[in-house]
């Protein structure tokens, strides 16, 4: 299954090269290092927020994964930067990715 | 390699109208030749036409509509940069040989596909160019210490140029009272810190050094061209209070023209919302770092034009395939002291800067007499 599919069952999985092995981002079936093929890791993966704002009561922040690559969630706290947090929900709406955090 | 410059150009007022591209494309298009009536379009060999527009095979419907059989006829998109990009192609073209005269016309509706990338997923649900110019903002404040009125200046400053601009779709004067009072977008984001998106068109003409001297009494030469991209997504920036293509371009383009930035005179920079002003301003060298809303400051209170004279995107309107085109138009009317109530004093060399994508990419041309 691809990215697309697992995040539609909301499932977060990361996409590493089954060659030199490093994260590729965005998801894609080639390694944009060695063009290797991509495969997907359930991995226990570390997120920080690097930087936020607000749109009413919704925050919207740039989350950073594994030190590696950034994504834009949706939180319904005040956050920090720098802080660590999870990915609680996401999937695949109107064809669109969706990221939340708690 | 063949000297390049603009021979002609023609723009006409950007709008909300409602009207399909290629009659739009043929606004400006007609404008051109109609104020030069010296051209004689058998000598156009190139056709570069510049939108976001998905109608196909403009380059072909433009020289069929214009009466020219060019050798070249092609569209080129690249997001709200694909104006200069154009023109770089036209350049191109040009330089090696291939052609000695190229029309390159872009032209944009009010209501474009460009103005959201789908494809950058990172974003999550938050793909409006509202969201990454946020948190620009955002970081852009909190790294120097800039506060929202600070920033307001940008737009009060170029909505007070766009004024003198009669192609603008802005006619308006705001204070910084009216920008911190116009509707909350986001937490750091208001109504009056965002361009808007609007109908417009805009074309020139490239030539070469030889067949210029057939016709050209005052030409502008295209000497320095820096171009640069760091990524698609928005979320592959490592700064959020920088913009590494704007730099990078603008290095290029200075060194290609054998400037330095104090050497130049004007400037029309992508001022897609507030914060995109003093970071390009920042990251071209313009003002050290943290340091440029002084230096708009200045400008704003001594009425100099000199950063986005014809308003910016801000207050002249942003028709993506249209902006770069009519950023250096502004550029070469400064440099022929055509623009009239907006006219910078002495200007010898100007620099248009026009980027994409939340900054991803930037082109940057330096043009003198
Ligand atoms: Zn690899």
């Amino acid at each position: 299954m691809s990215f697309e599919e697992r995040l539609g069952s909301g499932e977060f999985l990361i996409p590493k090269c089954s060659q030199c092995e490093r994260i590729v981002w965005p998801p894609s079936e080639y390694c944009s290092s060695c063009f290797g093929k991509v495969g997907l890791e359930r991995l226990d993966f570390e997120a920080r927020i690097v930087e936020f704002s607000r749109e009413n009561d919704k925050y919207f922040c740039i989350v950073e994964i594994e030190r590696s690559f950034k994504i834009i969630a949706k939180a319904d706290r005040i956050l920090l930067a720098g802080e660590i947090v999870s990915i609680s929900k996401c999937g695949v709406r109107n064809g669109n990715y969706f990221f939340e955090i708690n | 390699m063949i000297r390049v410059g603009i021979a002609a150009y023609g723009i006409v007022p950007f709008s909300k109208e409602d009207k399909k591209i290629e009659n739009l494309l043929m606004d400006s298009v007609a404008e051109l030749f109609v104020k030069n009536p010296e051209i004689d379009k058998r000598d156009i060999d190139g056709v570069m036409v510049s939108t976001n527009s998905n109608s196909k095979y403009l380059g072909p419907i433009v020289a069929e509509m214009s009466g020219i059989q060019p050798k070249a006829s092609v569209s080129i998109e690249n997001l709200c940069s694909s104006g200069t990009n154009a023109i770089v192609s036209a350049y191109s073209y040009i330089a090696s040989g291939l052609a000695d005269m190229v029309l390159v016309t872009g032209a944009e509706r009010f209501d474009s596909p460009g103005r959201v990338l789908d494809w950058d997923d990172s974003r999550g649900e938050f793909k409006q160019p509202v969201f990454w110019a946020s948190l620009f903002t955002k970081s852009y404040k909190n790294q120097f210490s800039i506060s929202e009125e600070d920033l307001a200046v940008v737009s009060v400053k170029n909505h007070k140029q766009a004024k003198n601009n009669p192609n603008a779709l802005s006619g308006r004067i705001f204070s910084v009272k009216d920008v911190l009072s116009s509707k909350q977008v986001t937490e750091d984001l208001r109504l009056l810190d965002c361009s808007r998106l609007c109908t417009g068109s805009a074309s020139v003409i490239l030539a070469s050094k030889d067949v210029m001297e057939n016709f050209s009494t005052e030409p502008i030469w295209i000497t320095g061209i820096g171009q640069k991209t760091t990524s698609a997504g928005f979320t592959k920036n490592n700064s959020f209070y920088s913009i590494k293509s704007a730099k990078d371009a603008s290095n290029t383009a200075l060194k290609m023209a054998k400037k330095d930035v104090t050497d130049i005179d004007a400037v029309e920079l992508h001022d897609a919302f507030s914060v995109c002003e003093p970071m390009a301003l920042e990251s071209m060298g313009f003002s050290k770092n943290g340091k440029s809303i002084k230096l708009i400051k200045e400008l704003h209170q001594t009425d100099n034009f000199k950063v986005n004279p014809r308003g910016g995107l801000m207050g002249a309107g942003h028709p993506l395939g249209a902006t770069g085109i009519a950023q250096t138009i502004e550029i070469v009317q400064q440099l022929q002291e055509r623009s009239g109530a907006r006219q910078i004093d002495d200007v010898k060399a100007g620099l248009v800067h026009n980027m994409s994508a939340a900054a991803t990419s930037s082109t940057v041309l330096v043009l003198e007499k």
